[in-house]
């Protein structure tokens, strides 16, 4: 049932691309063939690989670096009063900093290259990580901590198995509307500075007009991601709420 | 050994609570005092119980003696390295953890023979491997114990550990205790405010005054107390309890 409803929606999306394409030409909107024609033709010549691999690189390297210093900071800010007066007012800058201005000042202050690219990226991710942990931190559990306290466990330990595991839900929130946003800015941040990857391929595919190379290259894309979605942050998510009691 | 170093073994396994004065800071300004002059010492060995009337600040004693609040006047020494195994009033066991991750935890020295004896005196075996939610209140207390006796504890702290259990299972619950603590000795202090589970499991009951609490009285238990005819258990409960009646007027 779930499935059949699943495919329904699918043909119903590719009968209105099709009319779709009728309707404004095949300049504007080529239609389903073509562009899998497309995504076929760059996929032998092997560009389709290179660049997904390239900008999927991008993504998880900023999505990693962004993950791990802003949990790090948001539970730093959420247990310390201290800490959280003194970077709120960052935090504040830092959300309301266009992604844009932040790309740009990154490439005129550390020159087109790939670092100056990540941390770009990172840096628009950052805030919104610290964001969420901060709440976390915040609902600590603090009768949790002075059992921990009272048999002495060790701060690894507690990190493990007392902090880190009331932190995974907001953990997993941070980490899935963070990984959207990480590749729509990786996108930009290759169109404006990078020779390669899919925000290369769409830059130039938008000079020449070239409707179909920017959609054969989006839906690519977007079938990785939810390869990603399906087969590791799903079964990840999963593990982790293993403990909970099953809705009978 | 030498008398004089016997003497100072036993002096190292004291546990010697010397409170002069604690308060808190209310909400609304004041500050509120919950503690007198309070002043006693257990024995290595020795299982006491606190009883006293509700609100007249046990836990608060319970949480400077665990070292979760330092904040008050006086001193506290535990005894010899100060391993402490606490149970508090409710199970606090870590839900993502199962039943054996969780004593493992707390008791990381724990050998596996300890571990499966301790299991299977508290009735445990079977449920080494579920979570905590998948367990009823009287088994997750049943963990809770586990784990405070699993660290092998120089000083055991038990905070009412058996309210709000059916009687049935507190008693079974309270037996299971006592053959723990009989087999291997181990200093103890009990809160509690049934007389009863004082008077069953106790060596030595303090009674508590209302808040400020201090000691109105010192009462030991004749041992074993499986002997004690059930008029006198009886007539040692109507005392104590006429005794806390005294403290809340």
């Amino acid at each position: 049932m779930n499935l059949a409803l699943r495919l329904v929606s699918l043909v119903l999306f590719i009968a209105a691309w099709y009319a779709g394409s009728q309707l404004a030409g095949p300049r504007l909107l080529p239609d389903p063939q073509t562009v899998a024609l497309a995504i076929v033709n760059e996929a032998r010549s092997g560009a389709l690989a290179f660049n997904l691999g390239v900008t999927l690189a991008r993504v998880a390297v900023a999505f990693f670096i962004a993950m791990l210093i802003g949990a790090a900071i948001g539970l730093i800010m959420g247990r310390s009063r201290v800490a959280d007066r003194l970077g709120d007012p960052w935090l504040i800058v830092l959300l309301n900093l266009p992604a844009l201005v932040i790309i740009v000042l990154a490439y005129v202050w550390a020159g087109l290259t790939e670092t100056a690219a990540i941390l770009a990226v990172a840096l628009n991710k950052l805030p919104i990580a610290t964001v969420t942990v901060r709440e976390g931190a915040r609902s600590l559990d603090r009768a949790l901590d002075d059992m921990a306290q009272v048999f002495r466990m060790g701060t690894w330990t507690r990190m493990r198995h007392v902090v880190i595991p009331q932190l995974a839900p907001y953990m997993a929130a941070a980490a899935r509307s963070g990984l959207s946003l990480v590749w729509k800015i990786v996108l930009i941040v290759e169109l404006l500075g990078r020779p390669n990857g899919v925000g290369f391929e769409i830059g130039v595919a938008f000079q020449l007009f070239d409707v179909t190379r920017i959609l054969a290259y989006a839906l690519a894309f977007i079938a990785v991601m939810l390869a990603i979605e399906t087969l590791l942050v799903q079964p990840l998510e999963r593990h982790v709420a293993r403990w909970r009691p099953k809705p009978a | 050994m030498s008398p004089a170093g016997v003497q100072n073994r036993l002096d190292k396994d004291r546990l010697e609570v010397g409170i002069k004065h604690k308060s808190y800071r209310a909400a609304s300004g004041g500050s509120l005092h919950v503690l007198g002059e309070l002043a006693f010492s257990l024995s290595a060995g020795e299982v006491a119980a606190l009883v006293g009337p509700s609100g007249c600040g046990k836990t608060t004693l319970l949480r400077i003696l665990a070292g979760l609040d330092r904040d008050f006047e006086g001193s506290v020494k535990l005894p010899a390295h100060g391993t402490l195994g606490m149970v508090f009033q409710e199970p606090r066991l870590l839900p993502w953890r199962t039943v054996e991750q969780n004593v493992r935890l707390a008791a990381p020295r724990a050998t596996d023979s300890a571990l499966d004896a301790l299991f299977q005196t508290l009735g445990l075996t079977a449920h080494r491997a579920l979570y905590p939610g998948e367990l009823s209140l009287g088994l997750a207390r049943r963990v809770a114990l586990a784990r405070a006796f699993a660290v092998e504890p120089d000083l055991l702290l038990l905070d009412e550990p058996f309210v709000s259990l059916d009687d049935a299972l507190a008693a079974r619950l309270r037996e299971e205790l006592a053959e723990l603590v009989n087999r291997r000795p181990i200093t103890t202090l009990l809160v509690t405010h049934n007389v009863d589970e004082a008077i069953g499991l106790a060596d030595r009951l303090l009674l508590l005054s209302a808040s400020p609490a201090r000691v109105l009285a010192e009462m030991p238990v004749k041992r074993p107390r499986t002997v004690q005819a059930p008029e006198e258990l009886a007539a040692m409960h109507d005392e104590i309890a006429r005794r806390i009646n005294q403290a809340h007027l």
